[in-house]
């Protein structure tokens, strides 16, 4: 740090709670800062507690591969994170900070007749929503990656792609700090170290919430920890169709920057991009079976390095430089769960799965108008908790996690 | 390297195996109610704890119980459907 240009503290660290909240937001990652920040910014509602357990954007916000893009299969979903990417565009110079956001181009390659026949589905109703994708064959993909093997060495070689111009990538941490900053120079608190252990209800409404630091009175409290939102939602009784699996990334030690587009492969469940500082990040599919835990596998960077040998052989003498895991809470259907609960008050945002990150800045907006009117924004109305009871689901096929 | 013990095939890897979901005793379809249905088909208990599982050996085709504690991944008992667990 230097001490004749100090940089100042990007947020302040009150040090004590109050004993009394207009609303209190349990998680400091991306999501629960953004929805601090758009309250105290849009909506007046200042008098706000961000309660974090651990460090700010310790869950998922710093172990996505930051992927941006809104090329979804169902209207609803395409609807919800197109505005997250048009509010992404802007987020940098709104929350002025440099977030990294650079557009890349986002191809999703097919390997199948099967996958060829989904990418079309979704590129059409991308288009007919006003979303820059469509479906390109190998020369497309050969003029724009020329790196990359096409007949993946024989076995699986690539058909088509779903190209998405505008998929992009950002400093994931970065967007988390930015939204602390913005919310805390409003007037909104953010409290770490310091962990929800009980909401209380009174007469079917919050009363507050008990934390290892004592007990918070409030009216308003939304849920945004993601992976853990089946232990908070367990606090009040109410069951959620949310399965825990780790989803691991890793990153190679940092290239020369060769690789300006993000590549996906939907059938050797793989996704690659190259980082501002050089680095491959690098994911693959889910884990395949529930665990509240994230460490990683060897079998992980295994299967992986396999799959992405395939399309990139000359990486072969790379070196992986760390690999970590965070937790996917996945739901049946692969859209998220938001808005109000059967407790009033208590508002929830979750089921983030594989899908997190890039909805960051919308589920902040929706969430924040959620909590101010007491009534769903309208775009995340179809992504409500009771639509499981309704059968009224929303089958996002165009999750990362979904194969085809 | 990962092992599991199968109740027929004895300890094999974990590559072996493939998870089949938590174990959720089935209501009634003709009696229960909807609410009741959509429970049973779409809620989980997700939080972390030990847990009765559904798993099969793939490459003998046997499904059978895991007790597995989902924070630590550590199994702690594996027993055919309808035998009590705590035979080893």
């Amino acid at each position: 740090m230097s001490r004749r240009y100090p940089e100042p503290r990007m947020f302040r660290c009150p040090d004590r709670l109050k004993p009394h909240y207009d609303a209190v937001i349990i998680g400091a990652g991306g999501h629960g800062l953004a929805a601090a920040y758009y309250l105290a910014r849009d909506h007046g509602i200042r008098d706000v507690a961000v309660l974090e357990k651990s460090y700010l954007g310790a869950g998922g916000t710093g172990r996505n591969t930051a992927i941006i893009r809104s090329n979804y299969l169902t209207a609803e979903g395409v609807r919800f994170y197109d505005e997250s990417l048009r509010l992404f565009r802007d987020l940098s110079a709104d929350l002025d900070l440099n977030l990294f956001y650079s557009r890349r181009g986002h191809f999703t390659l097919a390997h199948s007749d099967a996958t060829l026949r989904t990418m079309r589905w979704r590129a059409e109703v991308n288009k007919h929503l006003g979303v820059d994708s469509e479906l390109v064959g190998p020369e497309v993909i050969r003029r724009e990656c020329p790196q990359l093997d096409l007949s993946c060495g024989g076995h699986t070689p690539v058909l088509g792609a779903l190209y998405h111009p505008p998929g992009a990538i950002a400093r994931h941490d970065a967007v988390a700090w930015g939204y602390g900053r913005g919310a805390s120079q409003r007037g909104v608190e953010i409290h770490q170290q310091t962990e929800v252990t009980g909401i209380r209800v009174q007469g079917g409404r919050v009363a507050g919430v008990e934390t290892n630091r004592g007990f918070v009175e409030t009216g308003k409290v939304l849920s945004a920890v993601a992976g853990y939102t089946p232990a908070v939602m367990e606090m009040v009784d109410v069951r959620t169709p949310l399965e825990v699996h780790p989803l691991q990334a890793c990153v190679s030690e940092p290239l020369k920057p060769w690789l300006d587009t993000i590549i996906v492969s939907a059938n050797l469940h793989l996704y690659v991009s190259q980082s501002s500082r050089g680095e491959l990040v690098m994911g693959a599919a889910l884990d395949p079976y529930e665990l509240h835990s994230t460490r990683s596998t060897l079998d992980f960077v295994e299967g992986l390095a396999g799959h992405l040998l395939e399309l990139f052989p000359f990486l072969g003498e790379v070196r992986v430089l760390r690999q970590w895991a965070g937790l996917a809470d996945m739901t049946p259907d692969f859209s998220p769960i938001m808005g109000k609960t059967p407790v009033e008050g208590l508002y929830l945002d979750a089921g983030w799965g594989t899908w997190g990150f890039k909805a960051t800045p919308v589920c902040g907006k929706t969430m924040a108008h959620t909590l101010a009117n007491d009534r769903p924004h309208p775009l995340i109305e179809p992504f409500r908790l009771s639509r499981f009871e309704e059968f009224d689901l929303v089958g996002e096929k165009g999750a990362a996690s979904v194969g085809h | 390297m990962k092992v599991m013990r199968c109740p027929v095939n004895g300890w094999r890897p974990i590559q072996e195996f493939s998870y089949g979901g938590a174990f959720r005793p089935m209501p009634q379809p003709g009696e229960c109610s909807n609410r009741q249905w959509a429970d049973y088909v779409f809620h989980r208990s997700g939080a972390a704890a030990v847990k009765k599982e559904w798993w099969c050996h793939l490459a003998s085709g046997v499904w059978f119980i895991a007790e597995r504690n989902t924070s630590t991944d550590e199994i702690l008992e594996t027993y055919l459907h309808g035998e009590d667990g705590h035979h080893e």
